[in-house]
């Protein structure tokens, strides 16, 4: 079984760090994992994103095929939509709803919700409102972690939220506390 | 001991993990995380960033001179500075193994071009080494400096983007201990003529060893049973692409994949594949270097598929979308429909592009309001832009840039235009680009005395890259002066919206002055000092 997941968002959002408690899990949980990450000059408030690919096989291309996505985890809503070629039928798009407006351009925020919602699994959250919920309005990236979980199946929630545990241990119980209960926030948005 | 790294950080404990004694690096993207790892994770070893890629190449030769073993890092274009000491170290040789890292950036993700640096190699008559994966990378640079001591000569690792900033499990070993200090004493480093003769013809010598040792790393693998089918070279990451193609499509696929990781090419192993195969496509990211060398290998009418036949593209790195569409063209399987992933939805309808753009608050953003203010009074004015954040200066809402070319180009290119007449010709250029490449145009300029303004946007780190450390932090006045700067036209300013009326009175000032004039507009990065601020 495999999961390939695009993770997307605008530079500074905290994407990475989603990438970096997913990695963790699946490096104990024993799964072969790929994650390849932009730098440079994208990170100065561009769109990035991260190819993440999870398997209990071997994994050869570092990159996600076209049309072999299974889940998109967005902090951002325009942003889901720029790797919809990646997609298949069965995918899952995860996205935050509020827009990241730092462009002249930007649509109309009613306009990108319909294009998201015309496909078949979307999931467009409120991801400060749980953030805040949880105890703090930084751990956004927490929530959208936690609603992927649901889809992940190659990792129990559980595994992510030891990962989570792991990764901020140095920042303190506080911190973890704060991330874990995000991330279960997340999770149960999804029922 | 399994880690997750990333190609980079492979690298690095590979090479921590190979007993090495120094890294020398300029920061550049895709391979500053090389220095950085190795910076934090073994302070023991000699690692201050260098002010350029050619001092880096030469300081490393040093240590190789000495003994010990050395890495230089850089991106693919720092190439193009270090040439000089690179394409010479082939010809003194080594003491210490040293290995040259370049890391391509097919697709221009963070660069200028896409020059592949496998044609330095080749150029140079050296080795190269190009993992497929991070284990592989991890594991050739311990291969990387053994070869490298027992050949004699340098050794370039070669990584692309895709390599470099891709994470996966490595395997990591345990750490060999540093070379003791033994100085070369042969008369073989001190290239005049005479010896530079000798030297050259000694590798040349070498060249049939260096290819033996490539035939040796080659290895041929079949997919399927037909008779006679498509022959694969699959270079470097290249090879993971094939291969995702080759797992989809099980059983169908019908192809023999040459996997090439050393070079020169091994060119038995080509010939034998090419003699077996119909025809050969021929899969590398960068530029068609391979396809060129073995189109020398074969006949004339042999059909030889790659980047130059147009079966893939000729820019841009390689996916596994146009490896898999190029193995479909040419026959790879019959059934693939059911078993390649393909495109499913169109590009969606509401999209923008999203381009970086300077951070808010950044003093480069002072710099260019007040710059473009000031131009805006002279219709003919040109700013001459450089590498570094601050190149964002091209885009709105500023737009206020005519050219960036390499490191150091915006003083010279605005003295060359100053040369020509043009007026108001100005240069930015930041602190850290100015130190690499920008200081001896300066002194051409002053020597000249070209009627040039020369803003250097000092935000007292390398930015671009993540906020190294720059090599001339507060010294800035001292060595325009020592340049020839006169004092009177060396003026420091704090880039803050308060300041732009006084800002823009010394550009106006500076720009009337029939000579060089050096700006320093100064304050820290945005993000080092949210780092520091948070310490």
């Amino acid at each position: 079984m495999k999961k390939d997941i695009i993770l997307c968002g605008v530079g500074g959002q905290g994407i990475l760090s989603i990438a970096t408690v997913i990695g963790e899990a699946a490096t104990k949980a024993g799964l072969n994992l790929k994650q390849a990450e932009v730098h440079g000059m994208s990170q100065r408030g561009g769109d990035v994103q991260s190819n993440l690919r999870l398997s209990n096989e071997p994994i050869w291309s570092d990159l996600i095929p076209q049309g072999a996505a299974d889940i998109i985890i967005s902090m951002e809503p325009m942003e889901a939509l720029r790797y919809v070629p990646y997609l298949h039928k069965g995918s899952q798009i995860i996205t935050a709803s509020k827009p990241f407006v730092n462009i002249p351009k930007y649509p109309e925020e009613s306009v990108i919700k319909a294009e998201l919602e015309s496909f078949p699994n979307v999931s467009i959250l409120d991801v400060e409102e749980l953030a805040q919920k949880a105890g703090s309005a930084r751990s956004t990236n927490m929530v959208l972690l936690g609603a992927a979980a649901k889809h992940m199946e190659l990792l129990s929630i559980d595994q992510i939220l030891n990962a989570v545990e792991v990764i901020f241990k140095a920042k303190g119980p506080e911190v973890v506390e704060l991330n874990k209960k995000a991330v279960k926030l997340g999770y149960e948005s999804q029922n | 001991m399994k880690k997750l790294l990333l190609g980079d950080e492979a690298i690095a404990q590979g090479a921590i993990d190979a007993g090495l004694s120094g890294v020398y690096a300029y920061p550049g993207t895709p391979s500053t995380e090389i220095t950085e790892y190795i910076q934090n994770n073994a302070p023991a070893i000699r690692s201050r960033w260098c002010t350029n890629e050619k001092t880096a190449m030469e300081a490393a030769l040093g240590m190789s001179y000495a003994g010990k073993r050395a890495l230089v890092c850089m991106k693919h274009v720092g190439m193009n500075v270090c040439a000089d000491a690179f394409v010479n170290s082939a010809i003194t040789g080594v003491n210490g193994g040293l290995v040259v890292l370049a890391a391509d950036d097919p697709s221009m993700h963070s660069s200028q071009n896409e020059q592949d640096s496998r044609f330095y190699a080749q150029f140079a008559l050296i080795p190269v080494f190009e993992p497929s994966n991070q284990q592989q990378a991890y594991d050739m640079v311990q291969k990387a400096f053994d070869f490298s001591e027992k050949i004699g000569l340098p050794v370039l690792l070669r990584v692309v983007t895709r390599l470099a900033h891709s994470r996966a499990a490595v395997e990591t070993g345990k750490s060999g201990s540093q070379n003791t200090l033994n100085p070369a004493s042969d008369r073989g480093w001190v290239l005049l003529p005479a010896i530079a003769k000798r030297q050259y013809v000694k590798l040349i010598e070498k060249q049939p060893a260096l290819q033996e040792a490539s035939e040796a790393t080659a290895s041929c693998q079949t997919y399927g049973d037909s008779s006679k089918f498509l022959g694969i070279i699959a270079c470097g990451i290249g090879y993971n692409y094939v291969m995702e193609s080759v797992a989809a499509m099980g059983k169908s696929a019908n192809c023999s994949v040459l996997r090439i990781n050393q070079y020169p090419l091994p060119e038995t192993a080509i010939k034998e594949l090419a003699a077996k195969s119909s025809a050969l496509l021929v899969v590398e990211d960068g530029q068609p270097i391979v396809e060129q060398s073995v189109k020398a290998y074969v006949n004339t009418d042999y059909k030889i598929y790659g980047r130059l036949n147009g079966v893939l593209p000729r820019t841009g790195e390689l996916t596994p979308d146009s490896v898999a569409s190029a193995m479909v063209n040419c026959g790879v399987s019959s059934d693939i429909s059911s078993t390649l992933p393909s495109q499913v939805y169109e590009t969606a309808q509401n999209l923008q592009p999203r381009p970086p753009q300077l951070c808010p608050g950044c003093g480069h953003r002072d710099v260019y309001a007040a710059l473009n203010k000031v131009a805006a009074e002279y219709p003919t004015a040109r700013i001459f832009g450089d590498i570094g954040c601050y190149t964002l200066g091209a885009l709105p809402p500023f737009s206020a840039l005519a050219s960036c070319v390499d490191m150091g180009a915006s003083i010279t290119m605005a003295k060359g235009a100053a040369d020509a007449g043009l007026f108001p010709a100005i240069a930015v250029i930041g602190d850290s680009t100015f130190t690499h490449s920008g200081m001896t145009g300066l002194l051409d300029a002053v020597n000249d005395k070209s009627n040039i303004t020369v803003i250097i946007s000092d935000n007292l780190t390398t930015a671009m890259t993540g906020g190294q450390q720059s090599a001339g932090t507060s010294k800035f006045e001292a060595i325009c002066a020592g340049l020839g700067v006169e004092k009177e036209h060396l003026h420091v300013v704090v880039p803050l919206p308060a300041n732009l009326p006084e800002i823009e009175k010394i550009i106006r000032k500076e720009i009337e002055y029939k000579g060089v004039s050096v700006i320093i507009p100064r304050r820290e990065c945005m993000q080092t000092l949210k780092r520091h601020s948070k310490k």
